[in-house]
């Protein structure tokens, strides 16, 4: 059984060709997760009930030949920020740890009729702020590679049940790198594809702007088939039908068109001819060398696959985590208002009048670093600020966007470290928060010009904790970065899992 | 005392009367039940996203452009930050930063004379839901039905100076509204709803002194009644020596008093941003002229053209273009029939009469012109007298029944039988002999008794005029 998680493509050929029943996988990944649970505590829900009952229901599809999609049958983990009907979805937060949606997110609702079991709601940071996951009211969860490190964050649950196969695929948001991030430090691919090619509707939001849902999985292959499931339209989130239109309007490339799919890209491993930028400001001295050294190995690797790479400058690269703080919390400030203990969520338990219900309700219901990311954006929008904080940000977001712009008029693809380091021991970086902010350095530009970008692991440090490789594309040209990612992958060869060692493993 | 004048500027939100909410499909059909037209965006459930009802803007559009704004090609909504249970978001989405219309104008006619009232800005945004105290459990209820449906506000420039000006504005805004079919402007039903900003200045003082904002005023009485309070309370403060407070103030009718809401220092910050779940909105130059070609032909141009087209008087013209509908029904009717004088007495007597003992106005009428024509074109060939028009009228102006078919089905049509009138003639002299003595001796006018009776007899289905040479022609046989 175990095998047949190392790809989730195969695992659904096999469920479609009746050599394994949707049962065995569903039970197979439910027995995993038991086992590997109480190290790593990567779900905050697990739905056995629920994935037994979708796996009878969608064992009967696939045998009638209703059901034939690629991923029909697999079992996926949903970040517990996207919201699942009838299932609860808490932001790993009190404020909504009893909180049931009563509809599904769009990405949910495609995953279903893809024919996909949601087994469970995995864990992050508190609302997706933080970039380890230690926020979660929940409690703290644990990197699979080493149980005393952080799996990253704020997707840290997903990844690292990737990770440790307690499930092959599973959904992530990612507003800062909150996908990418923690895919490196778990081993992991993580694709954030382009700011509205998935909808949304059901994501709840941190920072709606810079939103993203994307896909986690053992290898660039299944994060594509996965994108190929959740990506589209959405009359339900009119940023993503805006810009997907924008996209075909505005889109000089021809090669990508609505009837090749996202999977189809990565079969394409040979890079003849095409341009990849390295910026040099990403391989400062503030990166790690033992992280500069895998990305150069693997800018290095890609020649041979016939690509041309160059290092170049890309500007404005300093002034992308001040921008993306100042703008995030912004939104995060009224995005989080609804939380007010009126409607779901918690409420006080004794209170005086409404002002104090909300009050209490608020100050009970949110962790530290939430209110923290609330009160900063309430300053910046405070009456007579605006203009010195919220403007200012919008500004240096949009010549962020028109740095990556000139970039791509040179360039297919650009390279760069996911993160700066490896995964750091738990309880680091809460202490030095602005440390941690700074960790972002690799990844928010990326949100703040809503580009596609993807993480592969591309070796280990001496700790034998796995390094990530960036590589960020053009709007909508995910078609591109998945062509260099696969053409990566093939060279790299096939990459170590930490279930490999696990047993050895002294925890 | 020193001569002082007033400066007033409005903010009017018109309730739009589309199908749907603003960003959202669910209804806004007013008086269901509380929370059954919500869905999660609404609700304000967590990750529910708002999409643009394009009706919206269509409309909002419509009403700029009759006030002669400038269209905003790329227009944008904010957040505007608030707590409030009654906004489910705590957050109202609006349009600070880039509003749909700026710069327009309105004229309006007070006994004074036209004058122009400049238009600031029209801008779109969702309306809040309503709080139900529950008096038996103490506790507060919150109904989202109401979450979410349009609304438009319309800011104008400080431009008036009386409470006169004020009204002659908003009924003229109603007016407008109506013609558009975009509200009922009904300001007792919340429709309609105007802030109204004032201040006081010694006349001929360039500055403006300080301002106040009224609020909650019910009726356009109220309003007349509170900006004359407002502007003596005012006065009365600087004649004293004393400063006018910047606040809002509520306004209560029973009492013909205001009261402070909440100074200039307890005022909210809304810490208005940009809205990032909603894209811009592009109005195309196509898109701007196929509103403006679609817009009706207003009171002005109505008044003008009746009377060129139409002879009636001007009192008459005044009525009916004072209403959308009645106006529509009396062009309608009119074409039909040729007859726009009698179409206009239907509308002006008896459609009124009808109106008011019910307590409706003309927006209510109900049926169509095509009936009021007939019901004019029977009685022009005679086929029914006064009293069965009158009868089939009612029936017009509460089921919209065709009277053609009506006369016909009941067979209401006046009798012009010579035997079936001989008959009723002789009936009633032989049962009325006090009149038919009191005809005899000299009181002709007696022979109008008798004409009622015969009338009443045939149901109103003969022409008194018939009959009353009939009787006459018998009475003077009889004297003989």
């Amino acid at each position: 059984m175990e095998k047949l998680f190392q790809d989730a493509l195969a695992l659904s050929a096999a469920v479609r060709g009746g050599e394994v029943s949707v049962t065995e996988v569903v039970e197979a990944c439910l027995s995993r997760i038991e086992k590997s649970e109480p190290a790593l505590h990567g779900f905050i829900t697990v739905d056995a009930e629920g994935a037994l009952s979708q796996a009878k229901e969608m064992q009967k599809k696939i045998s009638s030949g209703e059901m034939r999609g690629p991923l029909a049958g697999v079992p996926i983990a949903v970040k517990d920020n996207i919201s699942t009907w009838g299932l609860r979805t808490t932001c790993a937060s009190r404020m909504l740890a009893d909180y049931v949606p009563v509809y599904d997110a769009t990405a949910v609702a495609k995953l279903r009729d893809a024919g996909m079991i949601v087994i469970g709601k995995t864990n992050l940071d508190e609302f997706a702020m933080g970039s380890t996951t230690e926020t979660s009211f929940f409690g703290v969860m644990k990197n699979p590679w080493d149980l005393s490190r952080v799996p990253g964050g704020s997707s840290g649950g997903s990844c690292a049940s990737v990770a440790a196969g307690e499930v092959p695929l599973a959904l992530g948001t990612d507003t800062g790198g909150s996908i990418r991030q923690p895919s490196a430090f778990c081993g992991v691919v993580g694709l954030k594809p382009t700011y509205g090619t998935v909808s949304r509707s059901g994501l709840i939001a941190y920072a709606s702007s810079m939103d993203h849902i994307g896909t986690i999985a053992g290898s660039v292959r299944e994060c594509a088939a996965l994108l190929d499931v959740i990506a589209g339209k959405d009359e339900k989130d009119s940023t993503a039908a805006e810009r997907c239109k924008q996209s075909k309007q505005g889109n000089a490339y021809t090669d990508h068109t609505d009837n090749t799919t996202f999977l189809s890209s990565t079969s394409q491993t040979d890079l003849q001819g095409m341009k990849i930028g390295v910026p040099q400001q990403y391989l400062s001295t503030d990166v790690n060398p033992q992280v500069k050294d895998a990305v150069l190995a693997a800018a290095g690797a890609l020649t041979y696959a016939g690509a041309e790479v160059e290092m170049f400058d890309l500007p404005m690269t300093d002034e992308a985590i001040a921008a993306y703080y100042v703008i995030a919390c912004a939104e995060a400030s009224a995005n989080l208002a609804r939380f007010d203990g009126v409607k779901y969520g918690h409420r006080a338990a004794s209170y005086q009048d409404l002002h104090e219900m909300v009050r209490r309700s608020r100050s009970e219901g949110f962790g530290a670093e939430v209110k923290q990311r609330i009160l900063l954006g309430t300053y910046v929008l405070r009456a007579g600020f605006y203009e010195d904080y919220y403007l200012k940000a919008q500004l240096a977001k949009e010549q962020i966007a028109k740095a990556f712009a000139e970039a791509f008029e040179r360039y297919d693809v650009i390279l760069t470290p996911t993160a700066p380091t490896t995964a750091p021991k738990l309880g680091e970086s809460l202490a030095d928060p602005l440390a941690m902010y700074l960790g972002d350095v690799d990844t928010v530009a990326v949100n703040l010009a809503g580009l596609p970008a993807i993480s592969v692991p591309c070796g280990l440090d001496s700790q034998g904790l796995p390094i990530g490789l960036q590589i960020i594309g053009n709007h909508f040209r995910e078609d591109q970065i998945l062509r260099v990612a696969s053409a990566y992958e093939a060279i790299r060869g096939e990459f170590m899992s930490p279930c490999d060692t696990a047993e050895e493993r002294p925890s | 005392m020193k001569i002082y004048e007033t400066v007033i500027g409005l903010e009017v939100h018109v309730e739009l009367a589309t199908k749907s909410k603003i960003f959202c499909r669910c209804s806004t059909a007013f008086g269901a039940k509380p929370n059954t037209q919500i869905c999660p965006v609404c609700a304000g459930l967590p990750g529910a996203l708002p999409v643009l009802n394009r009706q919206v803007v269509e409309d909002a559009l419509a009403v700029g452009l009759a006030m002669h704004c400038e269209i905003s090609e790329v227009s944008r909504f904010d957040r505007k930050n608030y707590f409030y249970p009654d906004n489910p978001q705590n957050y109202q989405i609006s349009q600070l930063y880039a509003p749909l219309c700026r710069n327009g104008f309105v004229e309006i006619e007070t006994t004074a004379g036209r004058k122009r009232i400049g238009i600031h800005e029209i801008h779109m945004e969702d309306d809040a839901g309503k709080h139900l105290h529950d008096p038996a459990s103490g506790l507060t209820l919150v109904d989202y039905n109401r979450s979410g449906v349009p609304l438009i506000e319309i800011v104008t420039e400080p431009d008036f100076a009386n409470a006169d000006e004020v009204v002659a504005f908003l009924e003229q805004l109603r007016l407008m509204v109506r013609y558009l079919g975009v509200s009922d402007g009904k300001m007792q039903e919340g429709s309609m709803r105007a802030d109204v900003n004032l201040s006081v200045r010694e006349a001929g003082c360039e500055v403006l002194g300080t301002r106040t904002e009224m609020k909650n005023m019910n009726s356009f009485a109220a309003i007349r009644r509170a900006v004359t309070a407002e502007a003596a309370r005012q006065i009365a403060i600087l004649e004293q020596g004393d400063v006018v407070v910047q606040e809002s103030r509520r306004w209560d009718e029973d009492t013909g008093t205001s009261y402070s809401m909440r100074s200039k220092e307890d005022a909210q910050d809304y810490r208005y941003f940009p809205e990032p779940d909603l894209p811009p909105i592009v109005v195309s130059e196509e898109w701007k002229a196929r509103v403006r070609a679609a817009l009706p032909e207003f009171r002005e141009e109505k008044r003008a053209r009746y009377l060129k087209e139409y002879e009636i008087p001007a009192y008459d013209i005044e009525i009916l273009t004072g209403s959308k509908k009645l106006a529509d029904l009396f062009e309608e009717a009119s074409a039909l029939c040729g007859q726009p004088k009698k179409v206009s007495n239907w509308l002006m007597g008896e459609t009124m009469h009808l109106l008011s003992e019910r307590g409706l106005d003309a927006d209510d009428l109900t049926f169509s012109a095509n009936h009021l024509a007939d019901l004019i074109g029977l009685i022009d060939r005679g086929e029914i007298g006064q009293t069965v028009a009158k009868q089939i009228f009612l029936r017009i102006f509460k089921e919209d029944v065709d009277p053609v078919a009506v006369v016909r089905a009941e067979g209401l049509a006046t009798v012009r039988d010579a035997d079936k009138l001989n008959e009723v003639v002789e009936t009633i002299l032989h049962s009325n002999p006090k009149s038919v003595q009191d005809y005899l001796k000299g009181k002709t006018k007696a022979i109008g008794y008798l004409v009622g009776q015969a009338m009443r007899e045939m149901k109103g289905q003969a022409d008194p005029n018939v009959i009353r040479e009939m009787l006459k022609e018998r009475l003077e046989e009889e004297r003989e």
